[in-house]
C-alpha cells in the first residue's frame, strides 16, 4: 500500500513554509481576471428594478415604455402582479439593454404599483411572551441544534415537532459525511412532515430554544456571585469588494454558459438546473478570480436565474448582472444579530457553576439561529432560551464562522464581567475553567501562555478601569474559540505528461485564502519538482468536482485529494523508471527534480527523463477526498485558538483605538505558512471592523437600510491597523493532526476580546458592538450616574 | 474626510465638465441637438460647456495609447476603461468615490476613476496598473506586494498598487502617520492593510 501520509518536518522542503502566493503577480498587476471583468462578444447590460417598499403587494407593472426604448433587448417581470415583497431592495423587473446607461434608463420607465403593507425591520427585545412555541423544524434549523444541544435532545425535538420539509436521501446521507450521529439520523428520517403554509400569518417571533441541564436555580442559589448582564452585536454585510453577479449566456438553446462570482463551482449547474429547466450536465459554469464571499456566495441567486432568462429573451447573448453596491449592502448577505440578558453564577475561587440567558436575535424573513451559548464552556447547570425574530431586514446568509463570533462575544463578555465581579484577572479565570472547554483545553492553555507574552498581559492587565490617566484609559481584553475545519470532497485530476509537465485540475476555487498556492506546494513537494513546473486549473465544471469553500473546508479537502493523486502518480512514474535504475520502485524517490535511488543517489534521472518512460500517453490519476481505500485521513476537525486585544479609549470623546492584537491559532498541518498567517491577520482586521464600525442600519420608517453604501457602511481602513502580532501552533502535537481549515476560527474572537479590553479600560460594560463612540459615551454617562 | 493635499481631490481645471458645473447644468433645461462639439450655455451666470446627451467622440490617452470612442457624457472614465477598453484592473465597487478600488493616475495623479467623468479625463495622460510593469518585470511596488502577502481575494489590490505607487512618489519615506492617511482613501474587505504596511516599508527600504 502507498504510503499517502504527509510527509515528516525533516522531509518538508515546502510544506509549513513562508511560499508567496502564485496568483499574487496576476492580482497585483491587474491580469487577474474577475467574473465582474469578464466581457463577452455582443454582452448585453442587465439592471434589476427593486422594491422600495419593505413589505407591499405588487398591484401593477408597466413595462411597455422600457420594453420600446432603443438599446433594450429584453425585459423580464420577476415577480408578478400579487406576489409580496418581503423586503426592501427586492427583485422586482429586470432588463437588459446594448449598454449600462441605456439599462438604468429602461429601469426607470418601468412603472410598478405597490401596494404597501405594515413592515417590520426591528430587532428590539421580543416582548415578554411574544415567542410563539417551536413549530416544525426546518433543515437549516436543525443544524443549528447539532451545534447547540447534545444530539439526544436533537433527537428529542426531531420526534416532537417533526418536520417543515420533505427529508431527503441526499440530506441524510450529507448528515452521515458530516459525522452526525445516527439517532438524530433516525430521527430525521422518521420526523413527521408539517406543512408550513408561505404567508401566513405567523408571529414576528419565535421560539427557537429551550433548554435546561443540572440544577441552575440550586447552582445560582448557591452561587458567590451572580454576575448579570446584557450583550450583543447587530445585523453586519458581507460587503464583499466584488459584488454577487454573474455574466450569462446560452451558446445554443440547450446550453448554458455561466460566469459568476461564486465559492461554489462545482455546486452552480445543479442549483440553475431545475429553475431553468436544462440538465445541469449542460451547464457549464466558469471562474478564475473571486473578490470576496465570507460566506454569502453559495447560491445561484435570482438575479443569475434572471440573468439567463433575460439572455434567452435576447436570442442567447451574454448577459452580465452585476450588483449595484447599494443592492449588494441591502440583499446580498448579511450576518444575523445576536443579544442576551445573561446571569453567571460563580463560586469564590472563581469556579463557574451556572450560567441562565435569555438571547434573541432576526436573520430576516427565515429569523435565524441561535448563537451556541454559552460558547466553549460546558457549564453544569444551565437554563437558556431564544427567540427568533422574523422581519423584513431581507434574508441573512452565512459569514464566516456563522454564528461564532455572536456566541464569543455573549459568553466571554459576560464571563469576563463574571471575573470583574470577582476582582480576578480575567486571564486566571479563564485559565481555572479550562477543564469545562472540552478536546481542546491543553491547547488553550499552551496558547494562553504564548499570548499572555506576546501581548505583556502580566503588565498591561490592571482591574477595570483603573488604568485612566487624564482622559486616556487603556485595558486588555481576551478570548477564546473554536471551529471544524475538516477537508470537504474533492477530487481532482492529476496527470503526468512524457515531456515532463503536469497539469492539475479540479473544480475548487480560490477565495484568496490561497488555495491554487496550496494544492500547488502538497503536489511539488509530493513530486520534487518546483511549483512552477506545475499547472494548475481550477474554477471550472469541466473539471472533477471539488466542494464548495465555506466552513473552513477547503484546504482539507484540496490538500488530501491532491496529496492522493499525486503519491499515487508519483509511484506508478517509479514503477515505469525503475528498470532503467535497476532498481524496485520501491527504492527510489523524487528530489529536486530528480528521480533517484535512495541509496545511491548518483544513480538518478533528471524528471525529464524519468517523464519521458512514461511511453506515448500521458499518465492520469484521479485523487479523492474523502478515501478510505487510500489511508490514512489526511485532514482533521477541531481547533482552538486565543486573542487577546489592547486598546485606548478616549473618555471625552468616546473613541475606541486598539492598540494591539495578538491572535495564537492552532490548525493541524498547516501547508502554506505566509497564507495561513495573512488569514490570521486579515481576520484580526476584519474583526476590528466590525468591532467598531459595522452595523446594517435600518430605518424603522421606511423599512429601508439607511447605509447601503461605503461611506456610512464604514469597513475599518489602513488608519485603523495597529500593531498585530500572529502565532501559530505548529510542530509535535499540532503538526501530525492533519490539515485543518482556518477561514473561519480566527474571525471569531476579535469582538469579544476588544469589548472585554473596552470594559477594562473603561470600568463598564459597553453592552453592544459596534463600539461606537455614542455607546461607549453612554456606557460611562451611565456609570458615573450609577 | 479627504486630506487636503490628498491627490484624488478631483481636478479644478479639465477639458470637460468639472463635477461643479455638472450640478449647475442639472438645474437648466436645454433642447440639445445631436452635434459633436460642445454647446455653451450661461448657468448662475458663468458659461458651461454641455455635451450630449447622446453620444458624443471622446479621445482618452491610456497608458501611453490613444483610443478614439463614443461615449455618453454620463460614462465615467472607469467604465471607459473598463466595458469600453477592456482594461479591466481598475475595479467598480462603490462607483461613487468612497472606496479606491478604481484608483488610477491621471497626470501622474491618483484620482478616483468612477468620479472622474470621461470627457473630463481627455487630453490627460491616464495611467492604469496594466502599466506598471516593464515587460514581465513587476514593479518595486508590486514585488512589494507580492512578498509582503498583501492581497487576498485581490479585489482592491489593483487600485491599493497604484495608490501605492502614487503615494510613495510623493513620499518616499513615509512615516508611519503619512501612510495612514495617504493611503487612508482605499478599503480593503479581505484585511490586507497589515502586509500593505510591509510593502510600503520594504519599497521605502529599497527605494523604488
Ligand atoms: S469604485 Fe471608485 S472609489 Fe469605489
Ligand atoms: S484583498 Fe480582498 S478586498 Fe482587499
Amino acid at each position: 500500500m502507498p504510503d499517502y501520509s504527509w510527509p515528516a518536518a525533516e522531509q518538508r522542503s515546502l510544506i509549513g513554509k513562508r511560499i508567496s502566493r502564485v496568483d499574487a503577480p496576476l492580482k497585483v498587476s491587474g491580469r487577474a481576471k474577475y467574473t465582474y471583468d469578464v466581457t463577452r462578444p455582443g454582452m448585453l447590460f442587465g439592471k434589476i428594478l427593486r422594491s422600495p417598499h419593505a413589505k407591499a403587494r405588487i398591484v401593477s407593472i408597466d413595462i411597455s415604455a422600457a420594453e420600446k426604448m432603443p438599446g433594450v433587448k429584453a425585459v423580464h417581470i420577476i415577480q408578478q402582479p400579487g406576489s409580496t415583497i418581503q423586503w426592501a431592495g427586492d427583485e422586482v423587473v429586470a432588463v437588459a439593454a446594448v449598454d449600462e446607461p441605456t439599462a438604468e434608463d429602461a429601469v426607470r420607465a418601468i412603472k410598478v404599483e405597490y401596494q404597501p403593507l405594515p413592515h417590520m425591520v426591528s430587532d428590539a427585545e421580543p416582548p415578554a411572551g411574544a415567542g410563539e412555541a417551536a413549530g416544525p423544524l426546518g433543515e437549516d434549523d436543525i443544524w443549528d441544534a447539532l451545534d447547540q444541544m447534545p444530539p439526544a435532545e436533537v433527537a428529542k425535538q426531531l420526534g416532537q415537532y417533526g418536520v417543515s420539509f420533505k427529508v431527503t436521501e441526499d440530506l441524510l446521507e450529507d448528515m452521515k459525511k458530516y459525522d452526525v450521529p445516527s439517532e438524530v439520523i433516525e430521527a430525521a428520517r422518521k420526523a413527521t412532515y408539517h406543512e408550513v403554509k408561505e404567508g401566513g400569518a405567523r408571529s414576528s417571533y419565535q421560539k427557537a430554544v429551550e433548554q435546561t441541564q443540572g440544577d441552575p436555580d440550586k447552582a445560582f442559589a448557591e452561587a458567590d456571585v451572580v454576575s448579570e448582564g446584557v450583550y450583543g452585536l447587530p445585523v453586519i454585510t458581507h460587503c464583499c469588494l466584488e459584488s454577487h453577479g454573474s455574466t450569462v449566456e446560452w451558446p445554443d438553446k440547450d446550453h448554458l454558459f455561466v460566469h459568476i462570482s461564486t465559492q461554489n463551482v462545482s455546486g452552480i449547474a445543479g442549483q440553475m438546473a431545475e429553475p431553468l429547466k436544462t440538465p445541469a450536465a449542460n451547464i457549464h459554469i466558469h471562474q478564475d478570480h473571486i473578490g470576496g464571499g465570507f460566506g454569502s456566495k453559495f447560491a445561484a441567486d435570482r438575479w443569475d436565474i434572471t440573468a439567463a432568462r433575460l439572455s434567452q429573451k435576447a436570442g442567447g447573448k451574454a448577459v452580465r448582472m452585476m450588483l449595484e453596491r447599494d443592492a449588494e449592502l441591502e440583499v446580498a448577505g448579511a450576518r444575523p444579530s445576536a443579544y442576551a440578558r445573561v446571569k453567571v453564577a460563580a463560586k469564590k475561587d472563581g469556579t463557574i457553576t451556572g450560567w441562565q440567558s435569555q438571547s434573541w436575535g432576526t436573520g430576516g424573513p427565515g429569523g435565524g439561529g441561535m448563537p451556541p451559548i454559552p460558547y466553549i464552556f460546558t457549564i453544569p447547570n444551565l437554563r437558556k432560551q431564544h427567540t427568533a425574530i422574523r422581519n423584513n431586514i431581507g434574508p441573512a446568509r452565512a459569514w464566516r464562522a456563522p454564528n461564532h463570533p455572536q456566541a464569543a462575544l455573549i459568553t466571554m463578555a459576560a464571563l469576563e464581567d463574571t471575573a470583574a465581579k470577582l476582582n480576578m484577572d480575567p486571564l486566571e479565570f479563564f485559565l481555572k475553567n479550562l477543564d469545562i472547554t472540552g478536546p481542546r483545553r491543553d491547547v488553550y492553555r499552551e496558547e494562553f501562555g504564548v499570548a499572555a507574552d506576546l501581548m505583556g498581559w502580566k503588565e498591561k492587565w490592571h482591574p477595570r478601569g483603573q488604568n485612566i490617566s487624564g482622559n486616556i484609559g487603556r485595558g486588555v481584553g481576551l478570548s477564546l474559540h473554536t471551529w471544524g475545519g475538516r477537508g470537504h470532497e474533492s477530487h481532482c485530476d492529476f496527470t503526468l505528461h512524457p515531456d515532463g509537465s503536469v497539469d492539475i485540475k479540479m473544480g475548487s476555487q480560490d477565495l484568496g485564502t490561497g488555495t491554487r498556492t496550496c494544492i500547488l506546494i502538497v503536489a511539488a513537494e509530493t513530486l520534487g519538482v518546483p511549483l512552477e513546473a506545475i499547472k494548475l486549473q481550477i474554477g471550472d465544471t469541466m473539471y472533477p468536482s471539488s466542494g464548495g469553500s465555506g466552513g473552513s473546508t477547503t484546504i482539507g479537502g484540496v490538500s488530501s485529494s491532491t496529496r492522493r493523486a499525486a503519491v499515487d502518480a508519483r509511484d506508478a512514474l517509479f514503477a515505469k523508471v525503475a528498470p532503467s535504475l535497476s532498481a524496485q520502485a520501491g527504492d527510489l524517490e523524487c528530489v529536486n527534480g530528480t528521480v533517484r535511488v535512495k541509496s545511491d543517489p548518483s544513480r538518478s534521472l533528471s524528471w525529464k527523463q524519468a517523464c519521458a518512460k512514461l511511453g506515448a500517453m500521458p499518465l492520469t490519476i484521479r485523487g479523492n477526498n474523502p478515501d478510505k481505500s487510500k489511508p490514512p485521513d489526511l485532514t482533521n476537525s477541531g481547533v482552538g485558538g486565543v486573542q487577546m486585544a489592547e486598546v485606548e479609549v478616549d473618555t471625552d470623546t468616546g473613541i475606541v483605538k486598539v492598540k494591539k492584537m495578538v491572535a495564537v491559532q492552532d490548525c493541524g498541518l498547516i501547508i502554506d505558512l505566509k497564507t495561513a498567517e495573512s488569514q490570521c491577520y486579515g481576520a484580526l482586521i476584519m474583526g476590528i471592523s466590525y468591532s467598531l464600525y459595522e452595523e446594517k442600519i435600518m430605518d424603522r420608517t421606511s423599512g429601508r437600510m439607511l447605509n447601503p453604501d461605503m461611506q456610512f457602511y464604514r469597513l475599518a481602513g489602513i488608519s485603523d491597523i495597529p500593531q498585530l502580532v500572529v502565532h501559530m501552533m505548529t510542530g509535535k502535537g499540532y503538526d501530525e493532526r492533519g490539515v485543518v481549515g482556518l477561514g473561519e476560527p480566527p474571525v471569531i474572537s476579535p469582538g469579544a476580546a476588544i469589548s472585554n479590553a473596552v470594559a477594562n479600560a473603561i470600568g463598564v460594560r459597553v453592552p453592544f458592538l459596534p463600539l461606537t463612540p455614542d455607546r461607549v459615551l453612554a456606557a460611562l454617562s451611565q456609570k458615573a450616574g450609577a | 474626510m479627504r486630506e487636503d493635499d490628498d491627490p484624488k481631490k478631483p481636478s479644478q481645471e479639465s477639458s470637460g465638465v468639472s463635477r461643479r458645473e455638472f450640478l449647475k447644468i442639472g438645474g437648466i433645461t436645454v433642447a440639445v441637438p445631436l452635434v459633436a462639439g460642445p454647446r455653451v450655455v450661461e448657468a448662475a451666470g458663468e458659461p458651461v460647456k454641455v455635451y450630449g446627451p447622446g453620444k458624443v467622440p471622446v479621445e482618452l490617452t491610456v497608458n501611453g495609447k490613444k483610443h478614439a470612442l463614443q461615449l455618453e457624457p454620463r460614462v465615467t472614465l472607469l467604465d471607459a476603461l473598463r466595458d469600453h477598453l477592456d482594461i479591466t484592473g481598475a475595479k467598480r465597487v462603490c462607483d461613487r468615490g468612497e472606496c479606491g478600488a478604481c484608483t488610477v493616475l491621471m497626470d501622474n495623479k491618483a484620482v478616483y476613476a468612477c468620479a472622474v467623468l470621461a470627457i473630463e479625463a481627455q487630453g490627460k495622460q491616464i495611467t492604469t496598473v496594466e502599466s506598471l510593469m516593464e515587460g514581465e518585470t513587476l514593479h518595486p511596488v508590486q514585488q512589494a506586494f507580492v512578498d509582503n502577502d498583501a492581497s487576498q481575494c485581490g479585489f482592491c489590490t489593483p487600485g491599493f498598487v497604484v495608490a501605492t505607487k502614487a503615494f510613495l512618489d510623493r513620499h518616499p519615506n513615509p512615516t508611519p502617520d503619512e501612510i495612514r492617511r495617504g493611503l487612508s482613501g482605499n478599503f480593503c474587505r479581505c484585511g490586507t492593510y497589515h502586509g500593505i504596511q510591509q510593502a510600503i516599508a520594504q519599497v521605502a527600504r529599497k527605494g523604488a
